[in-house]
């Protein structure tokens, strides 16, 4: 009879660890950050069609970075548990910390009992009546949540692009300025990125039920003009 | 043990029903359901879109219950519904509906085409038939603006689900017969928004003048009907004020005959 090798368990976590990381950085970074009129997510992404940030309910918008394939799924997942609560209960019972929650649960589950860790990261992002009732929950492949505030990087060169965002980011910027600053701290100084290498999404507090909508392509060329 | 009420005597049959074995269904007097009815709904065709509109009355039986209820709401950016029949399965469908197309929107990326949303909807009311034998019959009117074919379109439905496009204009509801005789006679393929919200609001009065469960424009409480119109700029509901001018002018013309 064949006996598995003896694995300890800090070295399993650690092995499951470097091969989700690893996913995650080989993709481009997104970055969200408040500006005066709510919360905008910008990512670089050549595919007009196949999203990183989407809508999840009214005030609610999802960000994922990694594997388009297992983001993809968690953010319909996401959709259903939100309109299913919605449903169920009202409208204003859906929020982004008890989806996030569940998210946690599901990729702390699949991290430590599945057949393989998850590659992505995710970020739940939610605008309140004002910007200090705003929220962007980052989960992390293994399940760990960060309250982020302020500006939230996902994915990609992290380090490098939160650290060229730190020094520059003030509170209340127009959306022109924190789309410029978030564009230029996602190429850095080397590279140029153009309108249609960009997705552009917004939470705004626009007074309609739903406050997700997405910068197309003309509106980003004006912003970054 | 029976209550003297209920006690079957000899009766071999009463004894199966009142121990819930009798091989034939229990029989539901319908009029014993004193459920709310809504009532007249009508939708039409203009040059460039739809307008929809409907009264506020609901009705149970003999007794006004409700005057403000909404029975022509917007589904979405492009499309609206309007529903006539029982009125609990029927606010029921259109939050269904509403979430549906808001859910495959999110799920998929973009719209489902009119043709679909239509179809979706003849779904829902099939799904009902059930309930409508037992009589909560729900027949609505789907309308909306068809970015693909840059036009209006309308649909009516019967109880089974029954699809019908239709290509000028449609009421449903107890008073559907006075309102389709006001728009048949006044429908012309060029007409422009305002006159089809004209029109439609007419129907609607001459409607509320010879249907008992039709309610008019109620000026005591400010309550009118709810009209709205679906072009390619969207869904845009006209208001109080300007039915009020409507309704006076209406009034004037009744009044003056």
């Amino acid at each position: 009879m064949s006996m598995p090798f003896y694995v300890p368990p800090e070295q399993f976590m650690k092995d499951r660890a470097d091969y989700a990381r690893k996913g995650i950085a080989r993709g481009r970074a997104i970055v969200a950050l408040q500006f005066d009129g709510g919360i905008a997510m910008i990512s670089e992404n050549p595919s007009t069609t196949l999203h990183k940030i989407s809508e999840i309910y009214d005030r609610i918008a999802f960000a994922g970075v990694g594997k388009y394939n297992e983001f993809d799924q968690l953010r319909v997942a996401g959709v259903r548990a939100a309109d299913l609560k919605g449903y169920q209960f009202s409208r204003q019972d859906v929020d982004a910390r008890s989806l996030t929650n569940q998210y946690a649960q599901i990729l702390s589950q699949m991290f430590s009992e599945g057949p393989k860790p998850m590659e992505v990261e995710l970020l739940i992002a939610e605008i309140g009546q004002d910007s200090s009732s705003d929220r962007m929950f980052h989960v992390l492949y293994d399940g760990t949540v960060l309250d982020e505030h302020d500006f939230a990087i996902l994915g990609g060169d992290s380090d490098a692009v939160s650290a060229r965002l730190k020094s520059e980011f003030k509170q209340g910027s127009s959306l022109k300025d924190a789309i410029r600053l978030a564009v230029s701290a996602l190429s850095g100084p080397d590279r140029k990125l153009g309108n249609t290498e960009l997705e552009i999404a917004l939470l705004e507090r626009n007074g309609k039920r739903r406050c997700f909508r997405r910068v197309e392509d003309d509106e980003i060329q004006k912003l970054l003009k | 043990m029976f209550s003297a009420g209920s006690d079957p005597g000899a009766n071999f049959g009463e004894l199966l029903k009142r121990v819930g074995l009798s091989p034939f269904s229990a029989k539901t007097d319908e009029t014993e359901l004193t459920i709310p009815h809504a009532t007249t709904c009508v939708a039409m065709r203009f040059a460039g879109g739809v307008v929809m509109a409907g009264d506020r009355r609901a009705t149970s039986g003999n007794l006004i219950s409700h005057r403000s209820m909404e029975k022509v709401v917007q589904a979405d950016e492009f499309s609206g519904v309007a529903i006539a029949g029982a009125a609990g399965p029927a606010m029921e469908m259109i939050k269904l509906f509403q979430l549906q197309l808001e859910h495959y929107e999110k799920v998929e990326g973009h719209t489902l085409s009119l043709e679909g949303k239509a179809n979706q909807l003849s779904m829902f009311v099939r799904s009902n038939l059930p309930a409508a034998m037992q009589g909560m019959v729900v027949v609505p009117i789907f309308a909306g603006f068809d970015s693909s074919q840059n036009s209006g379109r309308l649909w009516d439905y019967d109880v089974t689900g029954g699809r019908y496009e239709e290509k000028d204009f449609v009421a449903t509801g107890s008073g559907m017969l006075h309102a389709s005789t006001v728009m048949r006679v006044a429908w012309r393929r060029d007409l422009v928004a305002d006159d089809a919200i004209k029109i439609c609001a007419k129907a609607l009065w001459e409607a509320a003048d010879a249907d008992s469960a039709t309610g008019g424009p109620d000026l005591l409480r400010g309550i009118y009907p709810v009209v709205a119109s679906i072009t390619k700029d969207g869904w845009r509901s006209v208001s109080d004020s300007d039915l009020a001018k409507i309704y006076s002018e209406i009034g004037k013309e009744v009044g003056s005959r």
